[in-house]
């Protein structure tokens, strides 16, 4: 029941296998989830640290609930008045916390590559809730549960990702697992949110929606940061809604099924308009739900053996 | 590390001279009086009246000179200090170094020249300040460059910075012709660089790390030759790092502009790859490129376009390098690493000759920098770089003398290294 990884960087490089455990123990979860009373004692007296450098709701909180879900103690550090702005760095404040024994580490950070250079000082699992640009990896898992809950597989799938993939941590994750898992990736957005060789990572590149609606079962809309316009990557968010805004008239001329995924939070009237986002094609609220579930999964894999 | 004073006769037994301007290497004992060279010939007897070294072997150089270091005094001391930094320099064979001025405060007057000189004085190291281009290495005003260049400043950089106004650099490209010494413009575009900390590619795409392109070096590149090339004035091009750099500046030599280039180890020895371990002793600026950038670079040594092999010695204490990438300081020490990985990547590797590296250490360099380098002749200074250049070893932590350790060369195998330093009439063994 091991997984092969020790702690959960990013997505590059999971294999195939540790990926299909974790959807497997993730669903087996879901059920408790469904139940009157949503608590295992499976992590009874392990102690969790959910470490948040950057501000995030939905993230530390699903964490966080599946932490109690799994009867783990936890403990929850913010940056904001914390004794980072005291000018502490970042390899004290780690080790200081870990000197309290930590059996986990789940961290986000906004800079890439932080939570690995975090696991050399200290000896708990490490689990990456978000480093910079990087990877954003329960983020993609929870994102290919939905996917493998609503297609029943993966292998073959056509996903396309919408948006600043540039600077997007939820795409490169998606990218990862959704080639290792055999699904064909398009992505779509205009050239200033496309990062440097993306086909490299051996996904299309389109920059026309209708030709990435056209080839996707499922698309996965990613939030427009609104500071953005200002630095000359778009020139408006009206023409990036005009051009790769989802909404109600594209899917009408689309004329097949499409299943829309969305990380949160949303921009309604910007990437996706809000009587699509709570239409039929939706599994943006599954997404949340299994969103527990599976970080329950790798929490119990990752923690719960050692 | 042991440093012997030899005032009176030393004899450099069994050695092979590596002369760079000769462009020969053959075997011959060297006799050295008060820090003279008297005799050099085959089979000197040993006298009583001499201490006497075997070499066994080893090749003598003329003493290497590295035309880029950053010694951090004053301002930065817990970082490197000009005494520490003339060990590592020792350590590596190097008896010349430039240093460079982005130190607080910056060598932008006079006094400030002359502070480094002091601090240099009794070292085995000559240290030879770069002044700033502009007051404060802000890109502003021009510093009064004639009145630096008579208090021994050897060149203007404002390293670090960019001189971003072109007319700022076109003035200062001007004014240095008064002196004849050469303006050294670190050149990053920085609307291009933007919040970049490796290099921009399918690495730095693969990683989410926001990228540093190559244009932005280039485009400042190609601004800094033309505006050499209009005023005909002397321009060194400080650690090349792309491919089209170097097609730039090959095209610029065949042109007749009067531009010089140096390349340090760790562009011609490392590419971006290396920043998927997150390590920030990677974080180097320029970053580190891609395999095409580092191959083309060699092939810039090769064809002469790069002038000078010089380190970019910047030290660094740990704190600064075990931190988030963004936060992490700008540069790796370079002096103790810089014959091995030289010998392995450049020599070794089949790349030039032996003899080509020691032009691109010593007589290239200190063409470049306007300084007078001792050949290897009869009335002229003792002042040898020994190596062997086939020992094997191991880069370690003892191997460093700087008061910094910011270095991803730590357990790389190398072959070739330095053993001995004859200078200032000391002899300084390097290892045990």
């Amino acid at each position: 029941m091991n997984l092969s990884i020790k702690h959960l960087y990013g997505l590059e490089g999971v294999p195939k296998e540790d990926l299909t455990q974790i959807f497997d123990t993730a669903f087996s979860f879901r059920e408790v989830l469904e139940r009157p009373i949503k608590r295992v004692p499976t992590l009874q007296g392990k102690t969790i640290v959910n470490l948040f450098f950057e501000n995030s709701t939905r993230t530390r909180i699903s964490f966080e609930l599946a932490e109690k879900r799994l009867s783990a103690d936890t403990v929850n550090f913010s940056a904001s008045g914390s004794s980072l702005s005291k000018g502490e760095s970042l390899k004290d404040t780690i080790q200081n916390l870990y000197a309290m024994k930590m059996d986990a580490i789940v961290m986000r950070h906004p800079v890439p590559g932080s939570v690995k250079l975090l696991s050399q000082f200290v000896d708990a699992v490490v689990i990456n809730a978000g480093d910079g640009t990087h990877e954003h990896p329960t983020q993609a898992l929870l994102d290919m549960m939905s996917l493998k809950e609503k297609f029943g597989k993966i292998e073959g799938l056509n996903v396309a990702i919408v948006g600043d993939i540039r600077h997007s941590r939820v795409a490169l994750s998606n990218i990862f697992g959704l080639k290792t898992l055999g699904a064909n990736v398009a992505l779509c957005g205009p050239p200033t949110f496309m990062p440097y060789g993306v086909e490299s990572l051996g996904v299309k590149i389109m920059y026309d929606l209708d030709e990435a609606l056209q080839f996707a079962d499922a698309v996965n809309l990613l939030r427009i940061q609104r500071e953005r316009q200002g630095k000359g990557l778009i020139p408006s968010l009206r023409e990036y809604r005009n051009l790769y805004g989802l909404t109600r008239e594209r899917l009408e001329n689309l004329k097949k099924p499409l299943t829309i995924l969305h990380p949160g939070p949303i921009n309604r009237g910007v990437e996706i308009d809000s009587d699509v986002a709570d239409g039929d094609y939706s599994i943006i609220l599954h997404q949340v739900l299994n969103g527990v579930a599976v970080r329950m999964a790798v929490l119990f894999l990752l923690v719960g053996g050692k | 590390m042991q440093i012997d004073k030899m005032n009176g006769k030393v004899l450099l037994a069994n050695g092979k001279i590596a002369d760079p301007v000769g462009e020969k290497i053959y075997e011959s004992d060297i006799l050295i009086e008060n820090g003279i060279i008297v005799r050099i010939e085959k089979g000197i007897t040993p006298k009583n009246d001499m201490e006497t070294v075997n070499l066994n072997g080893q090749t003598i150089s003329p003493g290497f000179v590295d035309l880029h270091v950053h010694f951090r005094e004053p301002g930065f001391e817990d970082k490197e200090t000009i005494e520490s930094g003339c060990r590592a320099a020792l350590a590596g064979g190097f008896t010349k170094v430039c240093c460079m001025p982005n130190t607080d405060p910056p060598v932008d007057t006079q006094e400030s020249v002359r502070f480094i000189y002091r601090k240099a004085e009794g070292q085995i190291v000559d240290v030879f300040p770069i002044a700033a281009i502009t007051k404060n290495r802000k890109g502003e005003e021009l510093t009064e460059m004639v009145e630096l260049s008579s208090a021994g400043a050897v060149g203007f950089s404002d390293d670090g910075n960019p001189v971003v106004n072109a007319q700022i650099m076109r003035f200062a490209l001007e004014y240095s012709k008064i002196v004849d010494k050469p303006i050294i413009n670190h050149a990053e575009d920085p609307a291009l660089k933007a919040d970049g900390y490796m290099n921009e590619g399918v690495v730095s795409t693969h990683l989410g790390i926001p990228g540093n392109p190559s244009i932005a070096e280039e485009i400042m590149i190609y601004r800094d030759l033309t505006l050499a090339r209009f005023t005909n004035s002397r321009l060194h091009i400080p650690h090349v790092s792309t491919k089209a750099s170097v097609a730039l500046i090959r095209q610029a030599k065949a042109n007749g502009v009067r531009v010089t280039a140096e390349a340090t180890p760790h562009h011609f020895s490392l590419n971006d790859e290396y920043m998927r371990s997150f390590d920030a002793n990677g974080k180097v600026s320029p970053p580190l490129r891609s395999e095409a950038d580092r191959l083309s670079l060699i092939e810039g040594i090769q064809d002469g376009t790069i002038d000078a092999i010089a380190t970019d010695h910047a030290p660094h204490q740990y704190d600064t390098k075990e931190t988030s990438l963004d936060m992490a300081s700008y540069g790796m020490i370079g002096l103790e690493s810089a014959f091995g990985l030289s010998m392995t990547n450049l020599v070794h590797a089949g790349h030039i000759s032996f003899i080509d590296l020691i032009k691109l250490l010593t007589i290239r360099p200190a063409r470049a920098m306007n300084l007078s380098l001792p050949g290897i002749k009869v009335g002229e200074e003792a002042n040898l770089t020994i190596v062997d250049p086939d020992e094997w070893w191991v880069f370690s932590r003892k191997d460093i003398y700087s008061r910094s350790q910011n270095t991803p060369f730590i357990g790389r195998e190398l072959t070739g290294r330095v053993k001995s330093v004859f200078a200032k009439s000391s002899y300084i063994r390097l290892q045990d």
